[in-house]
């Protein structure tokens, strides 16, 4: 099975220029300065008048931290050993199950942890289903591989309903996290302290996985990825390098889904289902598999798409999927890939040229961004909006979804603008080949 | 007595409903190594499709538009999407067609709403075909193995004599051997993909009126029948049509068993107790667990035996 599509950007990796150490700092630089910014961003939507801060804030970059460890924790899967799983919520969420039962035992006092430290014992729980379901799992790859993970995804999420131990059922279990033993004193009844808990967890599990591509495993697991005879030939057992990688990755999800526990104070068959484990798969390629950083862009990403988008419209995940597709198609290597690509064009101080036919593409391109959501608002505001008695309002005036005008508007835009978009892609294209092979010829 | 013959006839049925989209999908897979995820989400807009134009032009014509319609939407899958993708690798393609069930799933509900739709059978089937022991067995499901049979035949006149059947069979088995000897491999790619949605959509005609027509009707089968081709094994329409009647027996079957692995062990595991989960996993009746023996089939069988039932290949 070739994975040609994951493998892009080690290569990109391998020609970058020597001024590379410099970016290097730069950009640990704004990772540093990106932390802050997530650590006063509360204070920012903070209600001076009210004394409170920002419910919705809080909950949406709660959900954010949680994503960013979950989809980095999928992608040393997916990206970094080429292991497609689609059953990956398995780990958050029967981690998330576990750590229910943890609260409860340490509000019982039975289970003398500190908040703190309770998503270590999450990351634990997380490794021995790793470990359990891996020990299976990992004994194919490929296609075999995703079908296995996605038959013990739809076990477990079928268990989680029918069983009561445990899971609860279909109501779940839940907890309550204020469980009065805290490392500084806190008592997490408010949400801010369980932000700065899921954001201190955030960093630490980021650079644990970043830490972890950097030892021989890491390396060894891109090794598997890239050229499998290889690396058994090299005298590595690739099983067992897919086996290490998968349970570990399991203790990272199992981390993220502790968090999730301690923050709704509740889990039910949702954190283990199949819905969850396609997520993840959508946030991670979307934001770029080849790249570490992809996914924390992706999780970003999504969860904005998801508290906004969605109370905007019945059908964001539609836009979601077709970003998706559109990715899978036109950009393997997701966000995080377009990023780097530009990369070597603005070391030699060329990014400028790119600016008009970015310009030139961005007319038509919103043209058909229009006529699309106008076809799938006008198509949603028909069945699911008329359900819920819900009236289309553009401009300030009342569209009727029945005439044909508006449709025919839409599809114009769609297709007109389609037209329009090829040509000045095929421009596009043009320039950047060229100045690619410009950089090329003088060795940037 | 009358519950096993029963049991046995829906079996049947559900099987040759699964092997109707399974047949297409493991031709699919066997052959460009991608499983497609949007496999059943073309039996879903089949089912959508025969609804609505049941409604218009009549349930019979339904049963020739809804497969040709979504033969031509494969076809357009196939030539525009997965062809394009193909060069990036099997994953891209997997992940191109798993992204594409995503949007068909979220496009009909917001089509067609979240709720079932009324699509009924057909008025001159709608009649008890024979009552055996108090129990009616309904003429359209007489009518869906007659299709199902129907299908299975033209499948096996279509691979076995004629010419582009004997290609694909080659390309089910030694696909590189066949583009060497100078076939139009893209387009053999193109007329299976086709031809697997057009069965799809024959599958969604004659199912969706046997169970429900809804938004969720893809995602509750879409796993099943890619359980069916796995235990089945690649390469192999025999094997996967084993497969469809063992899973669709088991499903029925395992319905109508009012036994848990508690009472059949017996006082082998009555140390347990039934206050913990194990033993509540014990003391659950077969019946509830029903849903979850496909999966657990699929991964014992991957697990010990890769190939399936009767495959040529590894998974």
């Amino acid at each position: 099975m070739s994975d040609a599509g994951l493998t892009t950007g080690r290569t990109a990796a391998q020609t970058r220029p020597v001024r590379a150490s410099a970016a290097a700092s730069r950009q640990r630089w704004l990772w540093i300065a990106l932390v802050v910014f997530a650590m006063v961003l509360p204070w920012l939507f903070y209600g001076w008048q009210t004394h409170r801060h920002s419910g919705f804030l809080l909950t949406m970059l709660s959900q954010m931290g949680m994503m960013i460890i979950f989809s980095l924790s999928y992608n040393m899967l997916m990206g970094q050993a080429g292991l497609l799983s689609f059953g990956h919520a398995v780990f958050f969420g029967l981690a998330g199950y576990s750590t229910i039962h943890f609260l409860d035992a340490a509000g019982a006092g039975k289970l003398p942890v500190p908040m703190e430290l309770i998503p270590i014992l999450s990351g634990l729980a997380g490794l021995c289903f790793g470990i359990v379901f891996g020990y299976m799992a990992t004994r194919q790859r490929g296609t075999a591989f995703a079908m296995i993970t996605l038959g013990m995804g739809e076990l477990v999420a079928t268990a989680a309903i029918m069983f009561h131990h445990f899971f609860g059922g279909e109501g779940g279990v839940s907890t309550n996290r204020m469980i009065e033993i805290s490392l500084f004193g806190l008592s997490y009844a408010s949400s801010v302290q369980v932000y700065y808990l899921i954001l201190a967890w955030t960093v630490i599990a980021a650079l644990g996985m970043l830490f972890l591509t950097k030892t021989p495993l890491g390396a060894m697991a891109n090794a598997t990825r890239d050229n499998f005879e290889r690396a058994q030939f090299m005298g590595y057992d690739p099983r067992r390098v897919r086996f290490l990688q998968f349970a570990l990755s399991g203790l990272f999800a199992g981390i993220g889904g502790g968090l999730y526990a301690i923050t709704y104070e509740i889990v039910t068959f949702d954190a283990v289902s199949s819905a969850l484990s396609a997520n993840v798969v959508l946030m991670t390629y979307i934001g770029g598999a080849t790249i570490f950083y992809g996914p924390i862009l992706g999780a970003v990403l999504i969860t904005l798409l998801q508290s906004g988008l969605s109370m905007l419209s019945n059908a964001w995940l539609i836009y979601v999927g077709v970003l998706f597709i559109g990715m899978v198609t036109f950009a393997p290597a997701g966000f995080a890939g377009m990023i780097e690509a530009h990369g070597p064009i603005a070391r030699a101080g060329r990014l400028g040229r790119l600016a008009v036919p970015y310009l030139r593409m961005s007319i038509p391109g919103l043209a058909v961004l229009l006529g699309f959501i106008g076809i799938v608002e006008l198509t949603s505001f028909r069945t699911i909006g008329e359900a819920q008695g819900k009236h289309l309002v553009l401009f300030g005036s009342d569209i009727d979804v029945r005439s044909l005008v508006p449709w025919l508007v839409a599809v114009a835009l769609l297709g007109v603008g389609g037209l329009w978009l090829r040509v000045e892609a095929r421009a596009f294209a043009r320039v950047w080949d060229n100045l690619t092979a410009d950089l090329k010829q003088r060795g940037l | 007595m009358e519950i096993i013959l029963i049991s046995l006839l829906n079996g049947f049925v559900y099987g040759m409903l699964l092997f109707m989209l399974a047949s297409g999908l493991t031709l699919i897979f066997s052959m460009m190594g991608v499983l497609n995820f949007a496999h059943a989400g073309i039996y879903m807009i089949g089912a959508y499709i025969a609804f609505e134009s049941s409604r218009s032009v009549g349930f019979w014509a339904a049963l020739i538009i809804a497969p040709l319609v979504c033969g031509a939407i494969g076809a357009a899958i196939e030539i525009y999407g997965l062809r394009r993708t193909h060069h990036n690798g099997h994953i891209a393609e997997l992940l191109f067609t798993f992204g594409l069930f995503f949007i068909i799933e979220r496009g009909v509900q917001m089509a067609w709403g979240m709720l079932p739709v009324p699509y009924r059978v057909p008025a001159g089937l709608d009649f008890p075909l024979f009552s055996q022991y108090g129990i009616n067995f309904p003429a359209y499901r007489a009518f869906m193995l007659l299709v199902a049979g129907g299908m299975l035949l033209a499948i096996w006149l279509l691979l076995t004599r004629t010419r582009i059947g004997l290609i694909i069979q080659a390309s089910l088995t030694h696909p590189n051997m066949v583009s060497a000897l100078g076939h139009n491999v893209p387009r053999v790619f193109t007329i299976v993909f086709a031809g697997g949605c057009f069965l799809a959509g024959l599958a969604g005609v004659i199912g969706g009126n046997y169970q429900v027509t809804e938004p969720g009707m893809a995602a509750a089968l879409g796993p099943i029948v890619f359980v069916v081709v796995v235990f089945g094994g690649l390469g192999s329409l025999a094997g996967c049509f084993i497969a469809s009647i063992i899973v669709g027996m088991v499903q029925t079957f395992a319905v109508v068993i009012d036994t848990s692995l508690a009472s059949m062990l017996g006082g082998l595991v009555s140390w347990i107790g039934t206050d913990n989960l194990a033993g509540e996993i014990l003391a659950v009746p077969v019946s509830r667990i029903g849903p979850l023996l496909p999966y657990a089939m699929m991964v014992l069988m991957l697990l010990f035996r890769p190939r399936g039932l009767m495959g040529t290949r590894d998974t």
